[in-house]
């Protein structure tokens, strides 16, 4: 007991957040080989890992690093379309299907980090909502790019032709015999081979969550913390702002590119207007309601937002109208300083919060 | 001459943007916040001009009246019941409602008018004279550009020479010496978010006007591209709108005509990042320096 008081606090939530993410996952495996989960629910699962990612790294840029993305989906869709290609043209190289969907995760990730790196040369130099719509700007960008993109590849390789003109076919890729066009321009990708399992979203969860967690709690999340709160003083003893906000911007890319990896991987067919503005204001709304700079609120966030629109399927067209209005209900409850003063008196011994 | 009708058909995209934008950028300078669903007000504005048109039959300009005073009653029901109880919460909580707010509008649209497209017919058709039609410019462009010039000689009106205009500015200067000077914040606040939504609704009969075909999610695109206007011409800064939306709406015509359809959007938003690391806070934005 004596050795378990002198953790760190913040270490204890650490472990507490890896260790309800394994029993959540051995409790949903046991139902699912238990056949207790019905098919609706088992096609959730894949997505909702990427979904966690992508709000735990949509985290590190928002709430430690603070500053608005409303770019993420892009660099979700670039992990995604790399990883695809990457999945789909070395199914002769590595036969292993499982050490395939590792290669492709790392590929999507190396894709966005380095998407990542460029968008942020000039995302980085501005503030504020600036910054805001820049990354929006940059989230559109990628979308249209890649709607643009034909990929085939054959025994000489990839081949890539971009449409610029609208104009070009899968046949403009001059592919041998026996080639296999991955990504067709509008269309999107086609034929995937779907690799992706909950086990590997489970493992991808648990990297996400040791390198973040890992990030934060180090000198270099100290000081992106320190930027975050106050930039002038920051700066003034000597902290290099552009580098830390990059190492926050690029780190959350490479994650967004994992997660779209894995995502891509799901399904069989996908299309780049899947990642549009709307994801990425999604995964914002999943990480301002599980809390600005809590990673476990992150988790539970996406968790619980992902499945709540599904859930309420059975209400057809009303499911995203109650959504909305859960949204906007939750929002006032946890931001109105009248409601919030209605609460602490409803429950007595409520830590009165300060806004954030 | 083809080239006049490209540029013809790109001012008049972009007068559509520059009144959304005005919106917007009232809207942002006042209450700063982005408020995401001001293109769900221009649709629903579209819908009300439709079915006031096409169900009840009347003459057009008093179906813009009425969407005009339909808009105007939900932007302030809007601002009073989702953003007034926001007021000291931190900007994300205000931004994350007004998505809350945009799903709200897209699905009740839904609801109410169905999926399936409504084929929105002009309000507005003149002849015009030989020499103007041949260039490609047609009357509802010419009414979408007078419209346009008209609002913002208005709207600049207002805003720098009546007394609620000077309550306006002095409200987005700061808010707690503008109470102590006793303007009601509230109302003003109230006001504008009144003046933006009427403006999206004849964006929106407008936008129908141009683009026939009405759906629940009719406005999203142009608001995101009427909100990059904003920002691109200063947010905050009415000429700013004006000249943001104009240009964003030229750029768009003439990369569609000259280098690409389907890269059209990605052109405009890669001039508006490269206008923002030239001027950080757009063309018209004042640069408003930290203090420690």
């Amino acid at each position: 007991m004596k050795k378990l008081n002198r953790i760190k606090a913040t270490t204890k939530v650490d472990f507490a957040t890896y260790l309800g993410v394994t029993l959540a996952f051995l409790i949903v495996s046991a139902l699912q080989s238990g056949g207790m989960l019905s098919n609706a629910m088992n096609s959730w699962l894949v997505p909702i890992c990427c979904f966690i990612v992508m709000a735990v790294s949509l985290n590190l840029v928002v709430g430690i690093s603070g500053e608005l993305s409303l770019g993420h989906g892009g660099f979700m869709s670039v992990g995604a379309f790399s990883g695809i290609v990457a999945g789909m043209s070395l199914a002769e190289a590595i036969p292993l299907a499982p050490l395939r969907l590792a290669v492709a995760i790392l590929v999507g990730a190396a894709c966005a980090a380095v998407a990542g790196f460029l968008i942020g040369i000039p995302v980085l130099r501005l503030r504020g909502d600036y910054l805001a719509i820049v990354t929006l700007a940059f989230g559109q960008i990628i979308k249209d790019l890649i709607t643009c993109l034909l990929v085939g590849y054959d025994k000489d390789g990839l081949h890539i032709v971009f449409n610029l003109d609208g104009l070009r076919t899968v046949s403009d890729l001059h592919l041998e015999e026996g080639g296999v066009a991955i990504i067709k321009g509008a269309q999107g990708a086609v034929g995937i081979t779907k690799m992706s399992s909950f086990t590997a979203g489970y493992i991808l969860v648990m990297v996400t969550l040791v390198i973040v967690l890992n990030l934060i709690r180090s000198r270099t999340g100290r000081a992106i913390m320190a930027i975050r709160d106050n930039r002038i003083a920051a700066e003034s003893v000597g902290l290099n702002v552009t580098k830390y906000k990059m190492i926050a911007f690029v780190v959350s890319a490479a994650l967004a590119g994992a997660a779209g990896a894995l995502f891509g991987l799901n399904y069989s067919g996908l299309v780049s207007s899947r990642f549009d503005f709307n994801t990425s204001i999604m995964v914002l709304v999943y990480v301002v309601l599980g809390g600005l700079g809590n990673i476990w609120g992150s988790v539970i966030g996406a968790a619980v937002l992902y499945a709540l629109p599904e859930a309420l399927r059975g209400l057809q067209d009303y499911r995203m109208l109650i959504y909305a209005i859960v949204l906007i209900l939750v929002m006032l409850a946890t931001n109105s300083d009248q409601l919030k003063g209605l609460l602490g008196r409803l429950i007595p011994g409520r830590k009165e919060k300060t806004n954030g | 001459m083809v080239f006049f009708s490209y540029l013809f058909s790109g001012i008049s995209l972009g007068s559509i943007y520059a009144i959304i934008a005005l919106g917007y950028t009232m809207v942002y300078g006042i209450a700063k916040m982005l408020n995401f669903a001001h293109g769900d007000v221009i649709m629903v504005g579209g819908y009300i001009c439709y079915c006031s048109m096409t169900y009840l039959g009347l003459p057009a300009i008093v179906s813009i009246l009425l969407s005009m005073v339909v808009c105007t009653v939900l932007g302030v029901v809007i601002e009073g019941l989702a953003y007034k109880p926001l007021r000291q919460a931190g900007s994300l909580a205000v931004l994350i409602t007004a998505i809350g707010v945009s799903y709200f509008l897209q699905n009740a649209a839904q609801l109410i008018w169905g999926v399936t497209p409504k084929i929105f017919t002009p309000v507005v058709s003149f002849p015009m004279p030989e020499g103007l039609a041949a260039m490609g410019l047609s009357s509802v462009a010419v009414v979408t550009m007078v419209t346009c010039v008209v609002i913002m000689i208005v709207l600049t009106t207002f805003v720098n020479h009546t007394k609620l205009g000077k309550a306006m500015r002095a409200c987005s200067e700061d808010k707690g010496a503008a109470q102590l000077m006793g303007i009601n914040v509230n109302r003003t606040i109230s006001l504008t978010f009144a003046i933006g939504s009427a403006l999206a609704a004849i964006a929106g009969v407008l936008l129908c006007s141009y683009t026939p075909t009405l759906i629940p999610t009719t406005g999203s695109m142009p608001g995101i591209k009427a909100f990059t206007a904003a920002v691109f011409g200063g947010i905050g800064s009415i000429p700013g709108a004006f000249i943001g939306g104009l240009l964003l709406g030229i750029i768009e015509a003439l990369a569609k005509a000259y280098v690409s359809t389907n890269l059209a959007n990605a052109i405009v938003f890669a001039v508006l990042i490269v206008v923002l690391l030239v001027r950080p806070t757009g063309l018209l934005g004042k640069y408003v320096p930290e203090k420690v």
